[in-house]
C-alpha cells in the first residue's frame, strides 16, 4: 500500500526523519542551559533515579518547559495545516481568525489587574472561546457560511482585538508592559506542565487522522467534496472548532507564537507531502521539534537572559515564509 | 422504478425561473441531454438533481427515496458529477486525484488498497492519461484536466454520471473519444447518463432524451424526433437554425 503511493518521501522515511529530529531537539535541550549536562550525565539523569541534582534540573525545570514547547509547536502546526484547508488559503495561519486576539485580550486583562497565575490561563482560553464562538456565529450571518466571509469576520474580529490590546497596553502602568509584551510575542516561560495541552493535541490528532481523506478532498472545493460524498458543512464545522480549540491551547500555554502555524505544514508540502493522513502528524512532529529547538535558543542564546520564543520563530520565520511566498508562484499557479 | 424522478420541481436562482412543476423520471442506461441558453439554469438543475442544489419546491427521489434523505455518501454511491470547473489550491498528483473517486467507499480510517489503485489505473488508461500518474495536476493541460476529471467520475463508478459540459478543453478527437467510452459504458452497465451540452450535434450523436430549457421556467422534454425540431430549437436558442443531411442524420447549424 505504501510501496505503491507516489511522492517524492516515502512515508516511512518522512516519519522516522521526523521522529529522529524530535528526539534530538529533546536530547538538546534537556542538556543545554545554565547548569552544563554533558551527554552521559543526561543519560544516567534520565535512567537513574537517584543521580541527584541533574536529573532534579532535568525532570523539575528542563523537561516540562520542552515538553510544553513541543505540545505548543505541535499544536500551532496541526491548528495551522486545518486552517489553511478550512480556507483554501495556503497563507492562512492559526491566528488569521483572531483566536489569539482573543486569548490575548483575556491574558493582558489579568495581567492589567495584576492577578495572573491560573487566572491567565483561564482567561486567555475564555478569551480565545469567545473569539471563536463570535466569528462562529457572526460568519453565518443570514446566509451560508461562505469561506470569504469566514475569513473577512475572523479578520475584522482580529483587528477589533488588535485595538483592545493596544488599549490595554496604553492604559497599563508600566512595570505590567515588559510582562504583557513577552506574553504577546509569545513566551514559554510560564508555560507549566503541558498536560492539557497534551490531551487536546492527542484528541485533536486522532480527529484530524479520521477526517484525513476528507481533508484531501475538500482541497479540491467544497462542491467537487459534496459530489464524493463529503458532508461538507458539517466538515467545515468540525474543522473550525477543532483549530480553534488547538489554537486556544497552544495560546493559553505560550502566548502568540507566530509562523509555526503557518511555516510547518508548508515545508511538508514543499517535500511533497500532500495527502493529510500523512502532512497533520508530520506537521504535529515538525512544528513540535522546531519549537523545541527555538525555545531551547531563545533560553541560551543571550544566557543567563532569555528572549521571548515568539521573537526567534519570527525571525526565522520571516525569511522561510518569504522564500516560500517566492517559490509559490510556481507552486499554486492556479489557486482558485 | 425510475432511476432518478423530480415531481413538481420548481427551481429558482434569484429572481429567474429554471423550471416549473417539472416532473421528470429517467431509467438505468438512459442518456439524456440537458440543453438551453446560457443562465437557463442548466448547471443548477444538474445540481438540484445530484442533491448539491435545494429545490423551491418538489423532491427529488433516486431509486425511489428522496434525496434530501440520503446521506452525502450515499448519494455519492450512486450519484456521479464532473462539475464545470475545478478549483486547486494545493498541488497534488494525478493519481491522487482520481483516487479520490474512490472516497464513497472507503471508512473513515482507510487507506485506499490494491483494488483501488487497479480501479484508477483502469480508469486513467480509458482515458489516455497513462503515465502520468505522478504529474503534479498544475502542469496538465485544459483537456487533459478534463480528461483527469472524467477518470475521477468513472473511478467513483456511479450508476448515475452527471457531467457538465465534459466536452470543455477537448479537441474534436478527445470529445468523441470520451463520449464514446461513456456511452459504451452506459450501454454495457445500465449507466444512466446526463449531459448538460452546448454542441447539439454531439448531444444528438449521443443522448437518446433531451430536456431542453428555454428559461422562465419553461422546458421541454422528449426524443430527438419529438423536441429537436427547427422552430422549438430556433426558440431554445433564440437563433435561426438549419438543419444539413448528414451520414447520421440531420447535423444542426446556426444560420
Amino acid at each position: 500500500m505504501f510501496s505503491s503511493k507516489p511522492g517524492p518521501m516515502r512515508p516511512l522515511l518522512l516519519f522516522s526523519g521526523l521522529l529522529a529530529l524530535a528526539l534530538a531537539g529533546f536530547a538538546w535541550s534537556l542538556a543545554s542551559g545554565s547548569l552544563e549536562i554533558g551527554w552521559r550525565e543526561l543519560v544516567t539523569a534520565l535512567f537513574d533515579a537517584e543521580s541527584g541534582l541533574h536529573a532534579r534540573v532535568i525532570l523539575e525545570l528542563r523537561w516540562p518547559r520542552a515538553a510544553a514547547a513541543f505540545v505548543t509547536g505541535a499544536l500551532l502546526a496541526l491548528a495551522g495545516a486545518l486552517m489553511q484547508v478550512l480556507l483554501r488559503n495556503p497563507l492562512a495561519d492559526p491566528y488569521v481568525l483572531g483566536i489569539s486576539g482573543g486569548a490575548a485580550t483575556g491574558a493582558l486583562l489579568t495581567l492589567l489587574f495584576g492577578i495572573g497565575g491560573l487566572w491567565l490561563h483561564g482567561a486567555a482560553f475564555s478569551g480565545a472561546l469567545l473569539s471563536m464562538l463570535i466569528v462562529f456565529g457572526l460568519a453565518h450571518g443570514r446566509g451560508s457560511w461562505t469561506i470569504n466571509r469566514l475569513l473577512l469576520t475572523g479578520i475584522v474580529i482580529a483587528a477589533g482585538w488588535g485595538a483592545v490590546i493596544g488599549f490595554l497596553l496604553a492604559l497599563s502602568p508600566e512595570q505590567n508592559l515588559r510582562g504583557m509584551l513577552f506574553w504577546l510575542m509569545g513566551d514559554l516561560a510560564y508555560a507549566g506542565t503541558p498536560l492539557t495541552g497534551l490531551v487536546v493535541l492527542l484528541a485533536g490528532l486522532l480527529i484530524a487522522l479520521a477526517m484525513g481523506r476528507s481533508l484531501n478532498i475538500l482541497a479540491h472545493g467544497e462542491l467537487a467534496a459534496a459530489t464524493l460524498g463529503v458532508p461538507v458543512a458539517t466538515l467545515r464545522r468540525l474543522i473550525y472548532v477543532l483549530a480553534s480549540l488547538l489554537t486556544a491551547a497552544a495560546v493559553t500555554m505560550a502566548g502568540s507564537i507566530g509562523f509555526v502555524g503557518l511555516v510547518v505544514p508548508h515545508m511538508l508540502r514543499l517535500q511533497g507531502v500532500r495527502d493529510h493522513r500523512l502532512l497533520l502528524p508530520a506537521a504535529a512532529l515538525l512544528g513540535g521539534s522546531l519549537l523545541l529547538i527555538a525555545d531551547t535558543l531563545a533560553r541560551t542564546l543571550l544566557a543567563p537572559r532569555q528572549l521571548p520564543v515568539g521573537i526567534l520563530t519570527a525571525l526565522v520565520g520571516v525569511p522561510v515564509f518569504l522564500l516560500l511566498l517566492y517559490r509559490s508562484r510556481e507552486l499554486h499557479g492556479r489557486e482558485g | 422504478m425510475a432511476r432518478l424522478e423530480t415531481s413538481q420541481l420548481d427551481i429558482h436562482i434569484g429572481a429567474a425561473r429554471v423550471c416549473r412543476q417539472l416532473t421528470l423520471q429517467i431509467n438505468a442506461g438512459e442518456r439524456w441531454a440537458i440543453l438551453g441558453r446560457n443562465g437557463a439554469g442548466k448547471t443548477t438543475l444538474l445540481h438540484t438533481l445530484a442533491g448539491l442544489h435545494r429545490p423551491d419546491n418538489g423532491v427529488v427521489k433516486l431509486d425511489g427515496e428522496a434525496l434530501d434523505t440520503l446521506s452525502r455518501r450515499r448519494i455519492a454511491r450512486q450519484v456521479g458529477v464532473l462539475l464545470q470547473d475545478h478549483l486547486d489550491a494545493f498541488p497534488a498528483s494525478v493519481m491522487e486525484t482520481v483516487l479520490i473517486g474512490r472516497h464513497p467507499y472507503l471508512g473513515a480510517l482507510q487507506w485506499e488498497g490494491p483494488d483501488d489503485y487497479a480501479i484508477a489505473r483502469a480508469a486513467l488508461h480509458a482515458v489516455g492519461l497513462d503515465g502520468l500518474e505522478n504529474r503534479n495536476v498544475a502542469t496538465l493541460s485544459g483537456g487533459e484536466r478534463r480528461r483527469l476529471g472524467i477518470a475521477t467520475l468513472l473511478t467513483q463508478d456511479s450508476a448515475v454520471l452527471m457531467l457538465d459540459e465534459p466536452t470543455n478543453h477537448l479537441d474534436v478527437h478527445q470529445q468523441i473519444r470520451i463520449l464514446d467510452l461513456l456511452k459504451t459504458r452506459s450501454r454495457a452497465e445500465q449507466k444512466t447518463l446526463l449531459l448538460v451540452m452546448h454542441d447539439l450535434n454531439l448531444a444528438l450523436r449521443y443522448c437518446d432524451r433531451f430536456l431542453l430549457l428555454f428559461g422562465a421556467g419553461e422546458t421541454a422534454q422528449g426524443n430527438a424526433d419529438e423536441v429537436l425540431t427547427r422552430p422549438i430549437l430556433e426558440r431554445l436558442y433564440g437563433h435561426p437554425m438549419h438543419a444539413l443531411h448528414g451520414p447520421r442524420g440531420p447535423v444542426w447549424l446556426p444560420e
